[in-house]
């Protein structure tokens, strides 16, 4: 920041990010974003989603490109294989978002990544999801995440990166902490 | 009844209005201090009744006054802590004008107008010294909570005699909640401890209190305006401490060692079912991470300070023991739980404060203590108003003396902006 020369590059703009800080605790009501994305069932078990508008600094957007998501179910589910299973988008989601927040706070904290891969296990009993026994959750008995991390900076730095960045993570607040999902047929 | 007139109405008469009048008397500036009970109201009146500081006795240096008594390293109960302030008083000879409650603070011209239920005060300059705990905080998922459950907040907690036998949930856990956690356990109750985030301390560390540690390193002497982010730093929880005579740690794993039940933070109530976080495991490892640093810091200046060889040596406390899978929720109806006590915090009570000083949160917006908005108004006694020890009975000393200074220059018609306060120094 200001005072500190930064040497680490990590590709992440972090005076923006602090400067929307200053700039949204003035102007609360620009903070509020709305995610969207829209699906549409192909066939079987297979569907489309679309990610392309979001709203948020009041106002509308558009990403650059219009974003395609195809998911499916496996053979053992009597299914074709045409895209990744739901919950492997949740997976997908939450590892990219604590990544994300890898990256962002390592450049706060003048930290240069060399390389960032992890891997994400979730456990499932599909007793829950075939209706078998109810004393079972359709959804994950638990996730764990694994991180291999090289960057300039100690064992504990990095673990306290790691922390932090599941802190700041709207993916992991999501999966740790309940919603309200409201779900509507017009 | 008429209106009497002083040059600074100090409205609290706690440590922070007692230092402050101490520094005024100093500058020979005319006050009076309003307090609505007695000295150290909030001590006597709002508090638990096993509570004691969690500073020891040493580590209380009032502007002309400290302890004196044979137990440096001891904590102070309640009676003792009022008994040490009721002397402070005495010893300042504080122009406290008790059972004064204050219903009302509006500007006045070039200053201000007190209303009190025992009449109102004119005055040039105003400091609000009516501490930082006045309210506890109560999320407000605790509506939902099913009738059958009793409910306290920590300023309704006094001791487990209160409480209906069976399971206790503790939401909270810093000092107060592991405290209360602890001592209902203790005394029969199955107790579990809903965890946030909270920063876990060593009572005792290389054979001394780690409040000497901090003081000594100059961790309470950080300044509020040079931390990188003040209004976290005022938002973090109280260190997990205890005072007790055996000077124990009491952290989660000390909880675990008795029996109490760890899940994560209370995160909502669906059908008479508490449902609780699952970052519980991320809570505890950014706890255990922020003691190491902490422990490191301490480290670091023992070593430049020649301190290696006369102190115990470094050390680390296990990291905290988590279960495999926490549960993710508890069922409020089947009787296992009886009763909920929120340890959530505590919030000021500023509902008489009507002047424009207040930020979208209810926040008083202040630098350092003064309040911009409001010339001649000074905030004193809150967390990291000026220091990290802004908060702590030995800590209010110092703030009182730079905002005296400051206060003093705003009588005199000096510029306040000119005011430079040089850390931690006080006036001859």
């Amino acid at each position: 920041m200001a005072e500190s020369e930064s040497t680490a590059n990590n590709g992440v703009n972090v005076e923006a990010l602090l400067g929307a800080r200053v700039a949204l605790a003035d102007a609360p009501e620009a903070a509020k974003f709305t995610w969207s994305a829209s699906c549409e069932w192909k066939d079987g078990t297979f569907s489309q989603s679309t990610v392309e508008g979001y709203f948020g600094l009041g106002e509308n957007h558009k990403h650059k490109t219009t974003f395609k998501f195809d998911a499916d179910h496996p053979a053992v589910f009597a299914s074709e294989d045409r895209g990744a299973t739901p919950v492997e988008y949740v997976l997908v989601g939450l590892a990219s978002c604590l990544t994300a927040g890898i990256a962002a706070v390592a450049q706060n904290r003048d930290i240069q990544l060399r390389s960032v891969t992890s891997t994400l296990e979730d456990g499932m009993d599909i007793q829950g999801i075939l209706g078998m026994d109810s004393d079972i959750r359709n959804g994950f008995d638990g996730i764990k995440v694994s991180y291999k991390i090289d960057a300039d900076a100690s064992q504990k730095d990095i673990e306290a990166l790691v922390a932090q960045s599941q802190k700041r993570s709207a993916v992991y607040d999501i999966v740790t902490n309940p919603t309200n999902v409201t779900v509507e047929v017009n | 009844m008429t209106v009497r007139t002083t040059t600074t109405v100090v409205i609290g008469g706690g440590q922070a209005g007692l230092a402050m009048s101490r520094c005024l008397s100093e500058r020979a500036i005319d006050h009076v201090v309003l307090e609505r009970g007695e000295v150290a109201n909030s001590w006597r009146t709002e508090r638990w009744d096993s509570l004691r500081l969690l500073t020891p006795n040493w580590q209380s240096r009032l502007p002309g006054y400290g302890y004196q008594g044979d137990d440096p390293d001891g904590y102070r109960n309640m009676p003792e802590t009022i008994a040490f302030l009721d002397r402070y008083a005495e010893v300042i000879s504080a122009p406290v004008e008790a059972h004064t409650t204050v219903t009302a603070v509006r500007t006045d011209g070039a200053g201000y107008l007190i209303t009190t239920n025992q009449g109102d005060w004119r005055c040039r300059t105003v400091v609000l010294a009516s501490g930082a705990c006045n309210i506890a905080r109560v999320p407000a998922l605790s509506e939902a909570l099913p009738a059958e459950i009793d409910t306290l907040d920590s300023m309704q907690y006094r001791n487990p005699e209160q409480l209906a036998p069976g399971g206790v949930m503790v939401v909270g856990a810093s000092a107060t909640g592991t405290q209360f956690a602890d001592e209902i356990q203790r005394a029969g109750h199955p107790v579990t401890i809903s965890v946030g985030e909270h920063i876990r301390a060593p009572r005792v560390y290389r054979g001394r209190d780690l409040e000497w540690w901090m003081d000594a390193a100059g961790v309470l002497d950080e300044r509020y305006d040079e931390v990188e982010d003040i209004v976290r730093a005022r938002k973090l929880p109280s260190l997990q401490l205890t005072g007790t005579t055996g000077r124990t740690t009491l952290d989660l794993n000390a909880l675990g060692a008795i029996g109490v039940k760890l899940i994560g933070r209370f995160a909502g109530i669906n059908d008479g079912k508490a449902q609780f976080s699952g970052s519980l495991r991320n809570q505890c490892a950014m706890s255990d991470l922020k003691m190491g640093r902490l422990l490191d810091t301490i480290d670091e200046w023992a070593s430049e300070n020649g301190l290696d060889g006369e102190v115990d040596a470094p050390s680390r406390l296990e990291p905290t023991v988590v279960e495999k899978s926490p549960p993710l929720g508890l069922n409020l109806k089947n009787g296992e739980i009886k009763t909920v006590i929120w340890a959530t915090g505590y919030r000021p009570d500023y509902s008489w404060l009507e002047l424009p000083v207040f930020d979208r949160k209810g926040r008083i917006r202040h630098d350092g203590g003064i309040l911009e908005d409001a010339p001649g108004a000074y905030l004193l006694g809150i967390q990291f108003l000026r220091r990290r020890k802004s908060a702590l009975l030995d800590g209010v000393g110092d703030d009182a003396r730079d905002l005296s200074a400051h206060l003093a220059a705003y009588l005199d018609g000096q510029d306040p902006g000119e005011f430079v306060v040089t850390s931690g120094v006080a006036p001859a």
